[in-house]
């Protein structure tokens, strides 16, 4: 078992979920709420990494952050250093890589909250942002789980954008999945059943904690 | 002489809340128009309509939850909304109740936190209080630690109420809040809200599509109809009475009688009609009528009793002593004629009644007669 790959990827996936439950919480907010026509754009661009091949999400995550791009500038110019095959690059692409898997259980629970609640809530005297925190947010403690298990998992067995924008830098970037391919590479396949199988265990507690708390079933795919 | 002294004659008092609004609804399935133009004084008004008469639309406009398309509200000498000025008060700054149909309680908060959810403002302990106080005289201080899921619908309308009077509002609407309760529940409820209004003084806009409780309830109705106001007043001026019957039902009365309107009491549902040119007078339940007007009253025979001696503490309004002029029996009923003052009623009895009363010609007995057992017609 590679020690150094498993905290790397608990480490990395702990960050991108708690990231992502900061970022997608007011993102499938503003999804729910928004009367905005093209509304319907975004929610797309959000739901891209579902279809993506990893490899194309990785490609232009790395360009993006490469020395070539803006952002990759203005980051080398404040850091000495290119995003590209860091730990913080890892880190943006996983952000973007489970967009969807936090956005979406966030949006689907907030929009199940009886708009009646929300309407009973301004007439006693609270405005919008207040009524969110007190009546939506704690109805919605299912789908927060949900969202938040669910990128954990995701971002656990990622590879092709890992592979793309980080690379396989031992300590750095190299993270369970991509581990488990060395060592099939390697011909170590006692090596990577013990870490595949422990990946898959994970996997599947994830999942039973997730549909253990929703009664209807999450679905991959556009929200309502 | 003193001149008389001005008093506050209940006509003269400034009305505490103005609803003009227009809306235009396009788009759904039919076009729908509302218009109406209404002011209500402290105390109940009644919203009496249909359902789609735009009732509940009236109320949102006030809430502030929907925006009329052009028109202007006013609660307590503030203007809540006015198109032509641009001026919208976000709900959440209206002070207004508002209690709908499905209550909408918070169903992750206990009864006593639903109460206490617009009291931000205040301390925990002081908030705790004045929640208490609420629960209490709503009569469900008991219930404080449950959720709605774990309440009874008579005890979720208590709470639903509660939680609405709480943040003192200026104006209260109720939306068909207790249509789906049992009658003796709703009257303890309106009894209740009666009682927290006699020392608030805000005006209640009561919608219903139930006529009975425009009787119940009413000082003021409002009759909405697509969208417009059709009829404005008190009850009895506004409302047919739930039994204004035809002429075609006449024939399943056994005691027809012309009859004059002689009083009218509102407060009391009711008015005291006279038979014929009088002298006899009976208290009947309150139709749409003016003082003065012919009407037909029916009774059914099988709806009077007889007494042989004069009762007492009876709920029956009317009570007329009489003689019995004749007894027929008729197969297992027996029908006794009986002669009052300038009318003659026919009573049904059982054979068992008329020996246990000892029921003859000649007989001093008195008639009783409930007011809601008097059906009024049109002559």
């Amino acid at each position: 078992m590679n020690w150094e790959a498993l905290w790397l990827t608990v480490r990395l996936a702990t960050l991108v979920s708690a990231i992502l439950l900061g970022l997608g919480i007011p993102l499938a907010c503003w999804l729910t709420y928004s009367r905005w026509r093209l509304k319907f754009l975004a929610e797309a661009v959000i739901a891209l990494p579902i279809v993506l091949p990893p490899t194309v999400l990785g490609f232009y995550v790395l360009m993006a952050l490469g020395s070539r791009s803006p952002l990759g500038r203005w980051w080398q110019s404040l850091t000495g250093h290119t995003l590209a095959f860091t730990f913080e690059g890892l880190v943006i692409g996983s952000i973007l890589y489970s967009l969807p898997f936090a956005v979406q259980p966030f949006a689907a629970a907030f929009s199940a909250v009886d708009p009646r609640l929300l309407r009973a809530s301004a007439s006693l005297g609270e405005p919008p942002r207040r009524t969110f925190l007190r009546i939506v947010l704690p109805l919605s403690r299912a789908g927060l789980i949900t969202g938040f298990a669910l990128s954990f998992a995701h971002t656990l067995g990622e590879f092709g954008v890992v592979l793309m924008v980080g690379g396989n830098i031992p300590g750095v970037t190299r993270t369970i999945s991509i581990d488990i391919y060395d060592q099939v590479q390697a011909g170590n396949y006692a090596g990577a059943h013990q870490t595949a199988l422990l990946l898959l265990i994970v996997s599947f507690v994830v999942l039973s904690i997730v549909y253990g708390l929703n009664r209807r079933p999450w679905t991959v795919g556009p929200w309502k | 002489m003193n001149p008389a002294t001005a008093t506050d004659e209940p006509g003269t008092e400034p009305h505490p809340l103005e609803v003009r609004i227009r809306r235009r609804f396009v788009g759904s399935a039919r076009a729908f128009d509302i218009n109406v133009h209404f002011r209500a004084g402290t105390g109940f008004t009644i919203l009496f309509g249909a359902s789609g008469a735009g009732k509940t639309t009236a109320l949102d406009c006030i809430a502030g939850l929907i925006d009329p398309d052009e028109g202007l509200i006013v609660a307590e000498g503030e203007t809540l909304f006015d198109s032509e000025r641009n001026l919208r008060i976000p709900p959440w700054k209206r002070r207004i109740g508002y209690v709908i149909q499905d209550l909408a309680l918070f169903p992750h908060l206990t009864a006593i936190e639903n109460v206490g959810y617009g009291l931000r403002f205040m301390a925990p302990n002081q908030r705790r209080q004045r929640s208490r106080e609420l629960l209490n005289m709503f009569r469900i201080e008991h219930l404080s630690n449950r959720r709605p899921a774990q309440l009874s619908g008579g005890e979720r309308q208590r709470v639903a109420l509660a939680r609405a009077l709480a943040t003192g509002p200026r104006a209260l609407l109720l939306d068909e809040p207790l249509a789906a309760l049992d009658r003796p529940t709703k009257g303890r409820i309106i009894d209740d809200l009666r009682q927290w209004n006699q020392e608030h003084k805000v005006p209640i806009l009561y919608v219903t599509h139930s006529s009975e409780e425009v009787f119940a309830l009413g000082e003021q109705v409002i009759v909405l109809d697509a969208g417009r106001i059709i009829a404005q007043g008190r009850p009895h001026e506004v409302m047919r009475a739930p039994r204004l019957e035809t002429v075609a039902q006449l024939s399943g009365f056994e005691n027809v009688f012309d009859v004059t309107v002689m009083g009218i009491h509102e407060a009391r549902g009711t008015m005291t009609c006279r038979i014929g040119s009088g002298p006899l007078e009976l208290e009947t339940p309150l139709v749409r009528a003016d003082i003065g007007a012919k009407l037909s009253l029916g009774i059914r025979a099988g709806d009077l009793m007889l007494a042989t001696e004069s009762p007492r503490g009876l709920s029956a309004r009317n009570v007329i002593p009489g003689v019995i002029r004749r007894v027929d029996s008729r197969d297992v009923i027996v029908s006794a004629v009986i002669g009052c003052d300038g009318a003659e009623f026919e009573v049904h009895l059982t054979l068992a009644a008329r020996e246990a009363l000892n029921l003859v010609p000649e007989k001093n007995v008195w008639l009783v007669l409930k007011t809601h057992s008097c059906h009024l017609m049109i002559a």
